[in-house]
């Protein structure tokens, strides 16, 4: 045990590092996040503050405690209101809530729209959907998005409310939902994507309330004393990669993994043909992480032969049988294309890599952006690297958010695609945003985490000339 | 920067000539656009040097502040420019046309159709550069709090008449300028970028003289050697021939010319005031007068060469036919300056110095509103845009195939027919997508994306299959990931079924003209043609405690407190 402690009920030891080396008996991380869970549902439910927040890390179990949170406000007889972003996020939430909790009254808000919701919740007997709020009146739980819950007026507020993804909510979305509740707990993830806003809002920055800040900064900024609370342990990224992930990008807010070195492991039934999407994956399979190394060149973002390097990687990673291994279940687990995503940081890269893996006859891999793989976890990710082949490095580029989503959504192992000249890219690119009086610094920046990462990166490196 | 205007501006490069990015003007040019051409002062944040504004092309009206350190002259000037900014603003107030619009009854709570004045047209600023949008906001923040001595007699430095109202009015036109689309207050530099794609950066196309050089270069010069020309050739005195649009100024400029120039002047100004007879005062205040003129002719000078370009620029401008939603924009322009003229008139205080959190999110919303229907209003009206937007993969056109008659399964059954296009765009589908065209009558219709069609017969589009594919082509109709199967040769069609939703009218059989037929070319956009703006937000003094809770009235319609910077 080399590192300070870091789960003592969400103070945080700052600056300290959760070690990279095999844990030690002293830590159990599974305590560790209980009395993390622990002292958050105390504040929640017993606390003298109108909110709480909730800091989590990739794969921490935040729609655990979401679910938990809910179920807890529930039985002690505190109807509350759920405030997620995205309709499959709602979903989710309820399909998770009606399954840990047959009995429990759950409403579904959702929209006019055609197919509003997931069918899948039918299914569930305790759980009524509705556009209309007032007939899901006296439901012990209601979830719905905030884009929703934005429309909904006149109705007597709810003493409680659950704000997941709390990060990713724009300030003015909580401006237009704040006023139907009287407490609420905010559980989000400080290290993925901000909000964002397709026009300026320059000239609201600095200010505590800048509409196109998230919600928690909004929050914290008019609210100091509200108690911070984190969750100190990722269940899912594993040993090999909660260090990096960490360091990275939560310098100051460091996490381990749950799992230890040999817990999870990934093997191929077809040995490697000695090709270069070959070594990368064993070299993936070996030590969490991998980088195939395309030689340097000045591309568009739908670079062709990075495109179709992402695609042979899936390709072959589902033709040599590959099978993990890990803590939830005894035998190894085939790995099937369900269990792979390819994260790009355009649409346009996102729809080259499908078009691509449909050439190669590949079906049912998840291929999307970062902003869309927020939340999601998989086996293997395979990621086109966000700087790949690009003659600058824009503040979209750089933003630590997208890397960190792409770097933070395997349980086994995530093979990066890039060209080679990212390192120098950056050096010839430091950030250069002008300085906002009144901002909070955001640590790391980009650009730092992007060259902790390749740095990382290069240990595991793979050259091919496709 | 999209792929097509990539693709515009290395065509430029290769022709060395800006390449057109439109085909239709997309926006409000007015009859009489008010120019204004500022100069701001080395080294004095908003301290004005000069200006030349008017409406009339050959005669602008030409202010000069002599010396930019005397706060004097410097409100002698911004007092000067009211003068002619607020008659041409007024000029606009009284020809109204009456509107119908809902309001909530303050009584009854019900929303009542009211009649409300909507002035017929507008009054438009137009400033050569982004700075110069800028330095009218920085103008319009000076002015909007200053206190006249009719205001209060108390103040130690009252701003003549008029000039806090014309910091109203810079605020105003400042702060809609920031509304996407919005033309009250625009950059010539803005103008012609949005209409043409040069072969320089961004940067570069800031400086109007440059850009123009690219769009109409001077006889048998390409547009790349003129736009050097006009960046850096300088006279044997080094001064540049062609002077930076402002509002700052050259250094060469300023250390040569301007500086001497002024030292003049304040010799002259001391010699007049320490003059110890009559005799030898006239013949300063002749020196001075002397010195003055020298000035105003060099800030002139400076200043002319942008004036007759922001008037070459509107001449290329207006040879463009206007778009055909423009006018639609145009009148929102014309509502928000309505409503300022309304506060105006109702006696209301200044705009705050920083906007609440509800004002702050609602124009937030407003702007996310209009920026959204800008780019789809400015693909509908031009092809050229549509075409950026298809090879983009946000649209796609091509002929109609085949339509099959389909309707719901309902209890009242509605025409859900199927259309099948013939298209070589490749849009970014997936299956349900909704869909969006413009009918014949100018209403939208909806559809929904509902598979690729088989390549049929003989003259069916090639089999798009791939050459090194170790598993054949997807199936199309499977998963609901967009299945285009490997690359399309270019040139190959492809067949995309829409189910059309909407547009048809109420009856089970579809309106006449409302589903296209086979050999027609239709158009389908992915994004809305007429995105709505978010929800209500609380009125200010209801801001929740996330925000801070209910602003404090008081404080933001202050006047500033003077400091001891402001008395130097």
């Amino acid at each position: 045990m080399t590192a300070p402690h870091p789960a003592t009920g969400g103070a945080p030891a700052p600056g300290g590092t959760p070690g990279g080396a095999a844990d030690g008996e002293a830590f159990d991380p599974a305590a560790a996040a209980a009395r993390a869970t622990e002292a958050i549902l105390h504040d929640t439910l017993h606390g003298p503050h109108r909110g709480v927040v909730v800091d989590s890390p990739p794969g921490a179990g935040k729609s655990t405690l979401v679910v938990r949170a809910a179920r807890e406000l529930a039985a002690a007889g505190r109807p509350l209101m759920v405030v997620a972003q995205t309709n499959a996020q709602v979903d989710d939430l309820v399909d998770r809530l009606a399954r840990e909790d047959p009995e429990l009254p759950v409403g579904r808000l959702h929209s006019s729209e055609p197919h509003p919701y997931d069918p899948v919740l039918d299914q569930h007997p305790s759980v009524r959907a509705s556009a209309k709020v007032a007939d899901l009146a006296g439901l012990d739980v209601v979830v719905s998005t905030a884009a929703k819950w934005a429309h909904i007026k006149g109705v007597e507020p709810w003493r409680h409310a659950i704000v997941d993804e709390a990060y990713q909510m724009r300030s003015d979305a909580l401006l237009a939902v704040a006023g139907l509740f009287e407490r609420a707990l905010f559980v989000g993830d400080p290290g993925q994507l901000d909000p964002f806003s397709v026009v300026g809002a320059d000239q609201w920055a600095g200010l505590s309330y800048d509409p196109s800040a998230s919600a928690v900064s909004t929050l914290l900024a008019h609210n100091p004393q509200l108690p911070q609370h984190r969750l100190p342990v990722s269940w899912r990224l594993p040993a090999s990669a909660a260090p990096l992930v960490s360091d990275a990008f939560y310098p100051y807010t460091p996490f381990r993994s749950g799992t230890g070195h040999g817990d999870r492991r990934l093997r191929f039934g077809v040995p490697s043909d000695g090709s270069g999407p070959d070594r990368v994956l064993d070299e993936a399979a070996e030590s969490g992480w991998g980088l195939l190394e395309l030689p340097a060149r000045r591309t568009p973002r739908t670079d062709p032969e990075a495109v179709g390097a992402v695609a042979l990687v899936v390709r072959r990673l589902l033709d040599r049988g590959g099978a993990a291994v890990s803590e939830r279940s005894a035998d190894p687990v085939p790995l099937t294309a369900d269990r792979i995503a390819v994260g790009t940081a355009h649409r346009d890269q996102a729809a080259a890599v499908r078009a691509a893996l449909a050439g190669l006859g590949v079906v049912g891999v998840t291929v999307d952006t970062a902003n869309r793989l927020q939340g999601r976890e998989f086996d293997v990710t395979v990621v086109l690297h966000p700087l790949s082949g690009r003659p600058d490095a824009t503040e979209f580029h750089l933003e630590t958010g997208r890397l960190c989503v792409l770097a933070s959504r395997h349980r086994h192992a995530c093979v990066v695609v890039c060209r080679a000249g990212v390192a120098e890219l950056l050096d010839e690119h430091p950030s250069t945003e002008p300085v906002q009086l009144g901002v909070t610094v955001k640590f790391p920046d980009g650009w730092e985490a992007n060259h902790a990462v390749l740095a990382h990166l290069a240990e595991h490196r793979v050259s091919w000339r496709p | 920067m999209s792929l097509i205007t990539a693709l515009a501006r290395m065509e430029a490069v290769r022709d060395r000539r800006a390449r057109p990015v439109a085909t239709v003007r997309h926006r409000h040019l007015s009859d009489r656009p008010l120019v204004f051409v500022p100069l701001t002062t080395a080294g004095e944040a908003g301290a004005p040097l000069g200006a030349l504004v008017g409406t009339e092309r050959d005669a602008p009206r030409l202010l000069v502040v002599a010396q930019p350190r005397d706060r004097d002259l410097r409100f002698a000037f911004l007092a000067e420019l009211a003068e002619v900014v607020l008659p041409y603003v007024d000029s606009y107030a009284d020809d109204v046309d009456l509107e119908e619009r809902k309001e909530t009854d303050p009584e009854t709570g019900k929303k009542v159709p009211v009649q409300v004045e909507l002035c017929a047209d507008a009054p438009q600023l137009l400033v050569p550069s982004g700075a110069g949008v800028e330095f009218v906001r920085l103008l319009g923040r000076s002015m909007r709090f200053r206190r006249t001595a009719e205001q209060d007699p108390e103040t130690p430095f009252p701003a003549p008449a008029r000039v806090p109202l014309l910091g109203r009015w810079l605020t105003h036109y400042g702060e809609r300028s920031r509304v996407p689309g919005s033309c009250l207050l625009q950059a010539m530099t803005d103008l012609l970028t949005r209409h043409w794609a040069t072969g320089q950066s961004h940067l570069e196309d800031q400086h109007l003289g440059a850009l123009l050089a690219w769009i109409d270069p001077p006889d048998g010069m390409p547009g790349d050697e003129a736009a050097l020309r006009a960046e850096s050739e300088r006279d044997a005195g080094g001064q540049l021939l062609c002077p930076p649009a402002g509002p700052a100024t050259d250094p060469a400029f300023d250390n040569k010319l301007l500086a001497p120039a002024m030292a003049r002047y304040d010799a002259a100004r001391m010699a007049v005031a320490g003059a110890e007879d009559g005799a030898r005062a006239e013949r300063h205040l002749a020196e001075l007068h002397r010195a003055e003129a020298e000035i105003r002719e060099l800030i002139a000078s400076q200043m002319r060469p942008t004036w007759d370009a922001v008037w070459r620029g509107l001449d290329l401008l207006r040879a463009l036919p206007e778009g055909a939603r423009v006018a639609e924009r145009w009148k929102r322009d014309r509502w928000s300056y309505t409503g300022h003229r309304d506060r105006v008139r109702a006696g209301e205080p200044p705009q705050p110095r920083v906007d609440d959190a509800v004002t702050a999110a609602q124009k937030l919303a407003a702007r996310e509103t209009a920026q959204a229907q800008l780019e789809a209003q400015e693909a509908l009206d031009d092809p050229l845009v549509m075409a950026g937007r298809r090879l983009a993969g946000e649209a796609f056109a091509g002929e109609v195939a085949e339509v099959v008659m389909a309707w719901s399964e309902t209890k009242v059954p509605r025409p859900r027919p199927l259309v099948t296009v013939r298209t070589g765009d490749r849009p970014h589908l997936a299956e349900g997508v909704k869909l969006y065209r413009v009918l014949p009558d100018g209403r939208t219709q909806t559809g929904e994306f509902a598979g690729y069609a088989e390549p049929d017969g003989p003259d069916g589009p090639a089999d798009p299959s791939e050459p090194d594919g170790p598993a054949g082509p997807a199936d199309p109709d499977e998963g609901a990931e967009p299945a285009r199967p490997g690359d399309v040769p270019e040139g190959a069609e492809g067949a995309l079924v829409v189910r059309l939703t909407g547009g048809m009218g109420r009856g089970k059989t579809p309106e006449q003209g409302s589903v296209p037929e086979p050999g027609d070319r239709v158009c389908w956009t992915l994004f809305e043609h007429a995105p709505r703006g978010g929800p209500e937000l609380p009125d200010p003094e209801a801001t929740p405690w996330t925000h801070g809770g209910p602003p404090e009235a008081a404080v933001a319609q202050a006047p500033d407190p003077v400091t001891e910077e402001d008395l130097l």
